[in-house]
Order: C-alpha cells, then structure tokens, then sequence
C-alpha cells in the first residue's frame, strides 16, 4: 500500500510543510534583526538547520509515500551513517576489520531485509542473540586481546544503538493491529514527535533555559528546555491522535513515553561525544552535525514506541 | 572519467571531509606529500583537489607494484599517469640494492616526467605504515627539490585511511576520514637533507595533530 492514498498522511506532511514556511519566515526576520555578533552565529546556525530540515522532511515524505520499501531503504541508509560515525570514533583497531566488515555489510543488511520480508521474530533478536555472539567470536579469533572487551562492547553497543534501535522505527510497518491498516502513519507519528520534541526543546532552551540538566554531559540541556519542548511536543502528539490508532489521551501518553526515550537517548549520546572528546558525530547535516547527531532522540525512542504498540495494539 | 569515478567512489567509501588550512591548492607546479597506511590514500588525495586542479596532478608510484597485472598497468598509466619509478628493494640482509647512481636517474627521470607545469602526489615513507606514526622520509624529496629550485612542496595529513583499509585487507570498512592540507613549503638556502626531511615529516605529523 502506498501512501499516495491515505489522506491522513498527506495531511501530516501538508502541515510539517506549512511549519517549515513559517519557521523559514522567522528564520529570515530573526536574520535582519540580528545585531550583535553572537546572535548573528545563532540565526546562522538556526537558518542551517532549518534549511536542513527542507531536505530531511522532503526526502522523508517521499520515502514514506513510496509504501514500505522506500522507508526500509531509508532507514537503512541512515543506520548505515550512523554507524559509520560510530565506528570511527571507536577505539577498534586492525584486528577488528573483518568484525567490522560482518556488522556494516551482513548484520546491517539482514536486519532491514528481516523487516522487508516481515519476520518479526528474527527480527527481535538477530542483533541481540547472533550478531552478539558472532561480533565477540570474530573478534577472538583475530586474536589481539588488549582492550578485548572495550573493543568488543563497542561494536556491540554500535550495532544496537545504530542499527537495532534504528531499523524499530521501520518495523512499525509490519505490525499488524487490528482495524488499522495504514502504519506508514505511526511511522510519521513517531518521527513527528521525535523530531518536534528535539526542536522545541532547543526552542524552550534558547527562550527560557537556565538550570542545566546535566552540565557535564550537555550544558545546552536545561530543565526549562526538557520539560517545556517535552510538554508541548507531547500536545502535539495528542492533537494528531486521528491519524494513529490512538484515542487523544492515548496519543498524548504514547508521545509522552517517546520524548522521555528520545531525551534519554540524547543525554547518553552526549555522553559518549565527551567521552570520546568530540561535539558532534560528523559533519553531514549542516547546523545539525551528524546522521547520529539528527538522530540520538530517535535511537531510544523507536524501540520503546515499538514495544509499547505492540504490547497494547496488537492481539 | 573512470578517474574521477573512482575518485568519487573512493570519496563515499573514505567519508572523507577536507579541510585546507590555505587556500585550496590551485594549478601551481607542487608536490603533494603526505603520509601511506592503505592502498586509498593517492585516490582520496587526488579527490580531495579541486576538479580543475586534478588533471594536472599524477601519483608517484612503485614500478614493480603497478606492473604486475594489466589492471594495475591500465590504471597507473591510461587512468592516473602515474609516474612510475623503481623503488629501492632490499635484499635478505636489509642492503638497498639500488645504487646511488640508480637514485640519482630515478629523481632525473622524475624531474623530467614533471616538466615544468604537472604537479606530483608522493608518499615519501616509501611503503605503507600501520598508521602509528610516520616513517622516517627517503631522501628523494630532498634531491627532488634540489633538482627543481623554488619547488613548492604541500605537506598533507590523510586520518584513518588505515582502519578503512589496512594493508592486506580486500574490502574497505566506511568509516569516515579527513584529508588535511598544510601550508606551502620549500627547501631553505643552505638546508641539510635531514634537517630538511625532518621538517617535512613534522610538517605532516602536526597536521595530524590539529
């Protein structure tokens, strides 16, 4: 099923559209109006991202209305990435090139085409049970034991969090609830509130941010920037409960539960930047850093939105 | 065409960013040097040059390597005009077995195969790395610059080619890399050869420091 038929999906897109006119028009208002030196470094900052944000939701929506596949394809793509700005701030070592070569071109593959062949149980535990054990065994028998564990955990810890978490965005697709037929929308839903989340959050924080959430680990994380974005994101979520199975109080609940995984996954992705001394994963979305960057919030909160679903969705 | 192909290929394998600390290199008589730890390294330098700078820019590479099968012929002389040059092999007990005078007419043959308008990419460590540290420079940098005086050498620092592509490895893990171009340098008046070689290789090692 294609997405062109659903107008309930193009009416989501339609309204993301009109959002990104009217932010692009504040963008330029607040460009004139810049003065001092670091305001202009802030607009700047904020027209990039915005402008980034054209291509994001463009190349979305055509994913997203080319039926399954495009989104597979995509959410491929960026786990793809993700996982490369993993890797190379990890400490792996020659040794572990042929582990490597396992995860970026069998386990990161497999794991989108179990989705695209819709075998959910496979799907649930391929990267926890096999690709667990097969990244250790690889490792052992390149036979370098220094830092045997460090190294292993992170390509353990890259495949769940750039692939594992990633691909449940997707594998909204092949849930079956009854009487709801059109999952490209939860996928919309779910990417909505995410990303929403991330921008009001940066929105309530530049306004009203004071006490930080965690200074050490993301000084730009404040409580007045967490719970003002979570709240209003969470609104949002609510008000477009008629494109989701949801009934509103259900919708608002569901968005609650993805902006606090979506938080989480960002304060610890944070963490492992300044843990490996960088600010950002890379450089491939201007303003926004890199694919990881974009998407920390989503890592964490694809899995729990999935679970949720289909723990009180699904028969 | 096949070149830049590769050289785009090459680029979304290596994820490679580039940064210039100078102006991006224009269509100058240079020599490129930078550090060697995997077979991507000429073909993301090259890619990293400005498109119109990159027909004028031609590796400088071992003979007994890119003579050994056709592909490699067709791609170090119709594809990259590389010039190829006869590397110094050693012998059981670790004598060069290449004479002093050998030297002398490989870097002639260089300076001619140069002209006065092709720019060169080298990789003075003469092999490649494990990506540690940087070898110590052979000396054909040094008679190079004293063959062709006022030659302006540019020192460039390629990160993590090693992990994408360690020597013996087939495939290329796509981790991201960055291609770092130094500011312009020359042999001094009066400058010894190691002195000389040893701030070239410090030119590229604090690149890799930034």
């Amino acid at each position: 099923m294609t997405g062109f038929s659903d107008p309930a999906l193009s009416r989501l897109v339609a309204g993301v559209l009109v959002l990104l006119v009217v932010a692009t028009a504040v963008g330029l208002v607040l460009a004139r109006r810049a003065r001092t030196e670091p305001a202009r470094a802030t607009v700047a900052n904020l027209n990039a991202r915005i402008r980034a944000w054209w291509v994001m939701v463009v190349v979305f929506a055509i994913a997203v209305w080319t039926g399954g596949i495009g989104s597979i394809v995509l959410f491929a793509l960026m786990s793809l990435l993700a996982l490369r700005e993993f890797v190379t701030l990890a400490p792996t070592r020659r040794e572990d090139h042929r582990t490597l070569l396992w995860s970026f071109f069998v386990v990161l593959p497999l794991q989108y085409y179990l989705i695209a062949i819709r075998w959910y149980g496979l799907f649930a535990i391929m990267i926890p049970v096999y690709a667990f054990v097969l990244v250790a065994v690889s490792n052992v028998i390149a036979g370098r034991t220094d830092r045997f564990l460090e190294r292993t955990a992170t390509v353990h810890w890259g495949l769940m969090v750039c692939v594992y978490c990633v691909s449940h965005a997707p594998a909204l697709l092949i849930l079956e609830i009854p009487g709801f037929r059109t999952n490209a929308r939860l996928l919309v839903f779910l990417v909505l509130v995410v990303q929403i989340s991330d921008v009001l959050q940066y929105v309530f924080g530049k306004l009203f941010g004071k006490r930080p959430v965690a200074p050490v680990i993301s000084p730009n994380k404040t409580w007045e920037g967490f719970l003002g974005g979570a709240l209003a994101a969470s609104l949002v979520g609510a008000a477009i409960w008629w494109a989701t199975p949801f009934r509103p109080g259900v919708a608002f609940g569901m968005s609650v539960a993805i902006t606090l995984a979506g938080f989480a996954g960002g304060l610890v992705m944070s963490a492992i930047k300044r843990d490996r001394g960088v600010k950002d994963y890379g450089v491939l979305i201007a303003g926004h850093g890199g694919m990881l960057d974009r998407i920390d919030s989503l890592c964490f909160a694809a899995p729990v939105f999935f679970h949720l679903t289909r723990y009180f969705f699904t028969p | 065409m096949i070149a830049s192909i590769l050289a785009s290929a090459a680029r979304l394998v290596s994820g490679a960013s580039v940064f210039y600390l100078d102006e991006p290199p224009d269509e100058a008589q240079r020599v490129y040097f930078a550090n060697h730890t995997s077979h991507l390294d000429f073909v993301v330098l090259w890619s990293a040059l400005p498109e119109n700078v990159r027909p004028l820019v031609r590796p400088v590479a071992g003979r007994d390597y890119w003579e050994k099968s056709a592909l490699r012929r067709y791609l170090a002389q119709k594809v990259f005009h590389a010039i190829l040059i006869d590397r110094s092999r050693h012998t059981e007990d670790g004598e060069s077995t290449l004479s002093i005078a050998a030297a002398r007419r490989t870097i002639d043959r260089l300076a001619i195969d140069m002209g006065e308008r092709d720019s060169i990419i080298v990789f003075p460590e003469g092999t490649r790395g494990s990506g540690q540290q940087i070898a110590p420079f052979k000396s054909g940098l040094y008679h190079l610059c004293r063959e062709k005086p006022g030659l302006e050498l540019v020192p460039v620092y390629l990160d993590n080619m090693n992990r994408i592509l360690p020597k013996g490895e087939l495939l290329p893990v796509p981790m991201l890399s960055r291609v770092v171009f130094g500011r312009p340098m020359r042999l001094e008046e009066g400058e010894t050869k190691p002195a000389f070689l040893e701030r070239a290789r410090a030119a590229v090692r604090e690149l890799g420091e930034l």
